[in-house]
């Protein structure tokens, strides 16, 4: 089976890569190219653990097949704090207590940044059914839901 | 309970009580933290399993000839690969991680290969031949136990019976709890209430499925990078399962993505490392969900019947229980903790509790959150209510007039000392949730709840740096933020500030042995250890001012993270701060440290009370729930928001076991729902924020007061929302989960009311 050679546009950085047809992009990202950050929970698209921002839409990047990425950006959670600076989300993860294990985190921010791009002042049940397609087995979402809420609210004000 | 007075502060904290970021925090929302997968090694072949398609089956041969000669395969395992005698504790491990001659259920490992990669191992999974004679076989807890049931293992006598059975059965082992007259406590009740309950199983539901990579090496050098609760427990079974000292295994606790006892079995590992041994290369594996259900967890099922009796005025005279739980393929010790939880938040003249592992074709049982507790909690808690609606007693009162209290003989046998089962149900009755109206259309249920909490086997060291910042290496994984607790500990004993302390999970090879992060005891055990090594730190440096200034060693105090002369003799010198102390190490007798091992008592038992307002829909059965509230003891919250973190998400946990996971099995003995479309775990939308009120009365065992708090928070859900439908439609359901189809079957009457 030949390999495909794919061309991306990944946390801002031109990457090419070769992968075979049956390969997922969660399998690239983590096994090719050493971005690790997405997590396989289920391999099914249920747990939302490998969550990425595919041309500004989020998909479970364990979906979609490496080649259909071709021309696409791709934002994983390795790009999402600006060098040094965490992104608001970020930070007010880690300050609400809003990963305890923090394997389902990754995915919960790449899903609430394309929350807070749409939707800047959320209500709880929005961001309740947005992050519908993320599990989190550890918090009950009290704090994840608070996190983000908190986050829309500082981004609002600055 | 426990003698034992090690509280030496219950006040004036400074660095405990307060919710500093976590010290992994950035490394976790960055994507950087490296978790059971995330590992790579230059070389490393794929390891996969094959896995019995038959619930029960003798294996009459296995040919891997084909799969061996498959290019890019680079070795086939199975059981002939293991050790041949392991000690009797490790023996189901070792006849689970892979079948000897007989599958015992659906998922069963029978056979590994590693490849180069992972279309390769699989394709060589697919050209391995089994030769299986299908057995009859037995997934049902009351199929289990009937007379005609067939053997999961042939010849079984029952443990723990007396007289010992003659006759071979399902029943693996029986206990029995309690003190008192039965016969004589329900004569005198006015009221006498008994019902059978039944739970089905549950995942434990971690979203980071098992994880590991091993590197054989015959030098005595070999590796294992894997997620677990705990890496002593992985290596000192593992090592004899490939029958090679436990030094020659070196283990590495990789970041852990959610456990709660799942993590305390071992599967992967010692196949791993043997195909390593036989590939001469490093071998990752990791599971797919489909395995992590079929083959992995979850916790018992269960079969009970309970009878409470009590007088008019609301005092309980007698309580029997006898619990029959479904342990999977190999029986346990879950019934029996069920057994000894089944009435421990009550102080009872009469009790009884009977528990009875019973084996069947589904996994080997796992431990999850507070094992075995909310099964029977759900029975108990649910026949309270009852019998509280049968006098018009407010649920809480009756449970406050039953309530056990310091002195009293629990009734799994010890007598307690200062517990907080009373203050814990006033705190609830006080509570804004409580005293709220309950809301047109909505029902409120509460119930209590109780867990152990456990101590163990703990080694910790502690170095002071060399510019007076320090490192505690700690031997159990931290699976919801520990690590942050275990600075705070150490900063508050030393007087630094929580910033200069760094904690790390250390490997095998490098701290004593240390038992598993379970039984709510990290905080506890890890902390008390913590404690005791700064202290001996700090006497070391206490030593070291008094060599520098010149005058003895009792003459000098430590405050605030600076030696002092203390005392009438100490003369005049200016407070010398750790990081001095630290500095001129080297000329003063060397590198500064503290270690403390010990097997830690004294762990301080819990109780929890929850409240919950549920509706339920009258065409779909569907439950929703609207508020939600925890109350419990944690002895001293040493971070509060990690604590509420622990009370909200085992409140979740119940409410997903109450209200929707299960397994369904098909005639077949298979699972049918092995993944989270079907094992629906609760998600963002289906929850209202969970309130977590924190009480905290100190526990002696510990020198802040600290108690457990992972794990009482699963124990009351079940019982709590059966509660709440109880009162929101007049329907007591007695068996879990109460899903919409349950719940529509029992709804026919409330539906006609509501119409």
């Amino acid at each position: 089976m030949s390999r495909l050679q794919v061309n991306t546009t990944i946390n801002g950085d031109e990457i090419d890569f070769l992968c075979d047809p049956g390969e997922t992009l969660l399998d690239v990202l983590r096994n090719h190219l050493g971005l690790t950050g997405a997590k396989e929970g289920c391999g099914s698209g249920d747990c939302g653990a490998c969550t990425v921002n595919l041309d500004g839409r989020i998909v479970c990047s364990c979906l979609v097949l490496a080649a259909e990425a071709e021309g696409s950006k791709i934002e994983t959670i390795e790009g999402m704090a600006d060098g040094a600076e965490l992104h608001p989300l970020q930070r007010k993860f880690i300050e609400h207590a809003a990963l305890q294990c923090g394997i389902c985190t990754p995915g919960f921010l790449i899903a609430s940044k394309a929350l807070l791009e749409r939707n800047p002042d959320p209500t709880e049940t929005e961001v309740r059914y947005w992050l519908a397609g993320n599990l989190c087995r550890c918090t009950g979402y009290d704090k994840i839901v608070r996190a983000v809420m908190d986050a829309a609210a500082e981004m609002r004000a600055s | 309970m426990a003698e034992i007075n090690r509280l030496t502060k219950d006040s004036g904290f400074k660095v405990v009580g307060t919710r500093p970021p976590r010290p992994d925090g950035i490394d976790k929302v960055t994507g950087k933290a490296k978790f059971g997968a995330d590992m790579f090694a230059p070389g490393m072949l794929v390891g996969k399993i094959l896995r019995s398609p038959h619930p029960h089956a003798k294996i009459r041969s296995i040919d891997a000839s084909r799969a061996e000669a498959l290019h890019g395969v680079k070795a086939v395992v199975t059981a002939a690969d293991f050790a041949e005698k392991v000690p009797r504790s490790h023996q189901a491990t070792l006849h689970n991680i892979m079948a000897h001659g007989k599958a015992l259920y659906e998922g069963h490992a029978v056979a590994a290969v590693a490849a180069i990669d992972n279309a390769t191992a699989k394709k060589a999974l697919s050209l391995i031949e089994v030769d299986y004679e299908p057995l009859p076989f037995v997934i049902d807890v009351e199929d289990a136990i009937a007379e005609d049931a067939p053997l999961v293992h042939e010849g079984m006598i029952t443990r723990g019976m007396d007289p010992k059975p003659e006759k071979p059965s399902n029943i693996e082992s029986a206990c029995e709890f309690g003190h008192g007259d039965l016969d004589a406590g329900f004569a005198a009740a006015d009221i006498v209430l008994e019902r059978e309950f039944r739970t089905e199983a549950s995942h434990q539901g971690y979203i980071e499925p098992h994880a590991c990579l091993a590197n054989y090496s015959d030098d005595g050098n070999s590796e294992l990078w894997c997620c677990t609760q705990g890496h002593f427990l992985v290596r000192d079974t593992t090592a004899p399962l490939l029958g090679i000292p436990v030094s020659k295994l070196r283990v590495t606790a990789s970041e852990i993505g959610g456990g709660f006892g799942g993590k305390t079995v071992i599967y992967l590992e010692p196949v791993a490392l043997a195909l390593s041994r036989k590939s001469g290369r490093p071998v990752k594996m990791v599971m797919t969900r489909d395995e992590v259900f079929r083959a992995t967890g979850p916790t018992s099922s269960s079969y009970m019947n309970v009878k409470i009796g009590i007088t008019k005025d609301g005092r309980i005279t007698a309580a029997d229980a006898l619990l029959f739980y479904q342990s999977g393929c190999y029986g346990g010790f879950i019934a029996q903790l069920g057994a000894m939880s089944a009435f421990a938040c009550y102080g009872l003249d009469a009790v009884r509790s009977r528990g009875r592992e019973v084996v069947t074709n589904r996994p080997m049982q796992a431990s999850y959150r507070a094992p075995g507790a909310p099964i029977i909690n759900f029975a108990v808690e649910s026949l309270l209510d009852e019998l509280a609606r049968e006098i018009n007693m407010d649920p809480i009162e009756f449970r406050l007039k039953n309530a056990a209290r310091e002195g009293d003989r629990s009734s799994y046998g010890p007598v307690y000392d200062q517990i907080g089962m009373v203050r814990t149900l006033e705190t609830a009755r006080d509570h804004p949730h409580y005293s709220s109206p309950v809301p047109a259309g909505q029902g409120r249920g509460v119930a209590a709840g109780f867990w152990f909490n456990f101590g163990g086997l703990t080694a910790i060291s502690l170095n002071v740096n060399s510019d007076g910042t320090v490192t505690v290496s700690v031997g159990r994984p931290d699976i919801g933020g520990s690590r942050a607790a275990m600075c705070q500990m150490a900063a508050e004993e030393l007087g630094i500030p929580y910033e200069n302390v760094r904690c790390i999970i250390a490997d095998t090879s490098s701290l004593g042995f240390n038992d598993t992060t379970d039984g709510s005891r990290t905080t506890f055990a890890n902390g008390l250890a913590i404690i005791e090594a700064a202290r001996a730190a700090i006497k070391n440096m206490c030593g070291r001012a008094a060599k520098m200034w010149g005058i003895p060693e009792d003459a000098v105090a430590w405050e605030d993270g600076c030696a002092k002369p203390s005392g009438p003799n100490a003369g005049d010198f200016d407070p010398m701060p750790i990081s001095e102390i630290a500095r001129k190490a080297p000329n003063t007798g060397g590198p500064i440290a503290g270690h403390y091992e010990v097997n830690a008592d004294g762990a301080g038992v819990s109780f929890g009370v929850h409240i919950a307002d549920v509706s339920v829909d009258a065409e779909t059965g569907r439950t929703t729930v609207h508020r939600y509230t925890v109350v419990q003891d944690a002895g001293k919250a040493v971070h509060p928001s990690y604590v509420e973190g622990q009370y909200q998400g085992g409140a979740v946990q119940g409410i997903g076991w109450a209200l929707n996971e299960g397994y369904f099995y098909g005639k077949d003995g298979k699972m049918e729902n092995p993944g989270f479309l079907d094992y629906r775990m609760p998600v963002a939308s289906d929850l209202p924020m969970i309130e977590a009120a924190i009480i905290e009365i100190p526990n002696k065992g510990h020198p802040y007061g600290v108690r457990g708090v992972g794990e009482t928070s699963i124990v009351p859900p079940l019982a709590t929302i059966g509660n709440a439908i109880r009162s929101a439609t007049g329907v007591r359901m007695t068996e879990v989960p109460m899903s919409p189809p349950a719940l529509l079957a029992q709804l026919d009457g409330f539906k006609q009311a509501a119409e």
